[in-house]
């Protein structure tokens, strides 16, 4: 059976990762390499890297990021953020990442899922998604880091993309975001039974048991976190080896 | 030295990154004197197979490596493996490189998600050089919607999808395909192409 994967997302801006990251031995601190190296060593089954860089001269940089990461860590890497057309995502790819994540970018151009998926496979095409829950108790999806509601119910959109030949879909709940009280479960467990593809919980761990809770009460195939790993509150391996002793399957 | 088949399809540059960091003297190629010169050859392949294979043999490769097959380690990996098989149903009915018994199917596996798509765990076969040092439980990471139908006295480890998987073929001498990818299997997958440089 597929392992469950843990998997640590690090925000980079201007080529450098934010929140302050503070690993042990390592000198320049927000290092993004050092960074995706030391995750590597934790046992993370995956590296994104989710670029805020505003400027688009900025681009280059992350290109940079993920090209010298690519020669020091041995597991599948996906870059998010600002990635806009066919040609960003056959520049993200040649790089050295395995996959990229679209996300306003698809809400407002669907069709760069499909032609995503045409030219390079669907493999490579994670959407990632913010929703947040409505007064009538539906979820609707919001664009630019949560700031706009496009007015589009949640569980439409993920059939459409599904339709478009996405290979993935990375679920932030803008509701449990920062809040550290577990994974959005009600959410969750509506996506994932609404589609075949593979479906990665983010948004909300804050502790140890939230990881294994999302892999028990949904059918997730992973789960994601930025700052709870970076401020080293938890490591990798003490998430898996939590899972693990609840019989979940973990690498 | 390892000559990576550079046949214009697929991200290579991860295998060479790969080999690069273990130290592993090699070289991005589509040419048939460096093939034959090379100690070893890799075969890598991400894509559809007749488009795989119709590249193969227009820049006059099939013969060149089913020869060099037969002198020194080959390795396939991903649909590279796959084309070690006999034929594939990928689109249409194509040939492939005939190195090792069976044919290229699409994964049945109902109720699962097609790709199959992550890390999972090998169970191992027969007994392979590649395999060796892997520890307890060696997890590789895989990304493909056709796998091998290969003989039992072919197959050097799989994985259990809805069904079991093969993972790791090898015809006994030179020859060894991998459905996973060791470029991105982590310490696990290093092994593996430190094993198979190893055999220089």
């Amino acid at each position: 059976m597929l392992a469950k994967r843990i998997i640590p997302c690090l925000d980079v801006r201007d080529g450098k990762v934010v929140k302050g990251v503070n690993f042990e031995g390592i000198r320049e601190v927000g290092d993004p390499v050092a960074c995706a190296a030391e995750y590597n060593q934790q046992g993370a089954d995956e590296i994104v890297f989710y670029d805020i860089t505003a400027s688009h001269e900025g681009r280059g940089v992350i290109l940079d990021v993920v090209r010298e990461t690519a020669k020091q860590v041995f597991v599948p890497l996906t870059v998010g953020g600002g990635i806009k057309t066919v040609d960003d995502i056959r520049e993200t790819l040649r790089a050295g990442a395995d996959k990229v994540s679209v996300n306003s970018q698809a809400v407002q151009n669907p069709q760069l899922i499909k032609d995503g998926a045409d030219i390079f496979g669907s493999q490579c095409i994670c959407v990632g998604i913010d929703a947040k829950k409505t007064k009538s108790g539906n979820w609707t999806v919001f664009i630019n880091g949560g700031r706009i509601n496009m007015e589009l119910d949640l569980l439409d959109w993920v059939k459409q993309i599904e339709q478009l030949g996405a290979g993935e879909i990375c679920l932030n709940s803008i509701d449990t975001d920062g809040v550290k009280g577990g994974f959005d479960l009600p959410m969750l467990k509506a996506v994932v039974d609404a589609v075949s593809i593979p479906v990665i919980a983010s948004g909300g761990a804050g502790k140890l048991g939230h990881f294994a809770e999302a892999f028990e009460e949904t059918d997730c195939s992973a789960a994601l976190a930025a700052s709870l790993f970076h401020f080293h509150e938890l490591t990798v391996q003490e998430v898996k080896a939590d899972c693990r002793s609840k019989g979940i399957i973990v690498r | 030295m390892i000559a990576i088949l550079d046949y214009g399809a697929g991200n290579i540059f991860s295998v060479k990154n790969a080999l690069d960091y273990l130290g592993m003297e090699n070289v991005l190629t589509d040419d048939a004197a460096l093939l034959r010169s090379a100690d070893e050859i890799i075969l890598p392949g991400v894509g559809a197979f007749p488009a795989a294979m119709r590249m193969l043999s227009q820049k006059g490769l099939v013969s060149v490596l089913k020869e060099e097959a037969q002198k020194k380690p080959l390795l396939g990996i991903c649909l590279g493996m796959q084309m070690l098989l006999e034929k594939s149903y990928e689109f249409e009915e194509c040939k492939g490189l005939g190195l090792i018994r069976g044919t290229v199917e699409r994964i049945d596996a109902p109720g699962l998600i097609i790709p199959h798509m992550g890390w999972n765990k090998l169970e191992m076969g027969i007994s392979c050089p590649l395999l060796e040092q892997l520890g307890d439980t060696p997890y590789v990471y895989f990304v493909h919607s056709y796998a091998a139908k290969c003989e039992d006295s072919q197959l050097a480890a799989w994985v259990e999808y809805g069904g079991s998987i093969p993972a790791m073929i090898y015809d006994g001498k030179y020859v060894f395909g991998a459905q996973f990818h060791p470029e991105k299997s982590g310490d696990t997958g290093l092994q593996i192409l430190r094993n198979f440089g190893g055999l220089i």
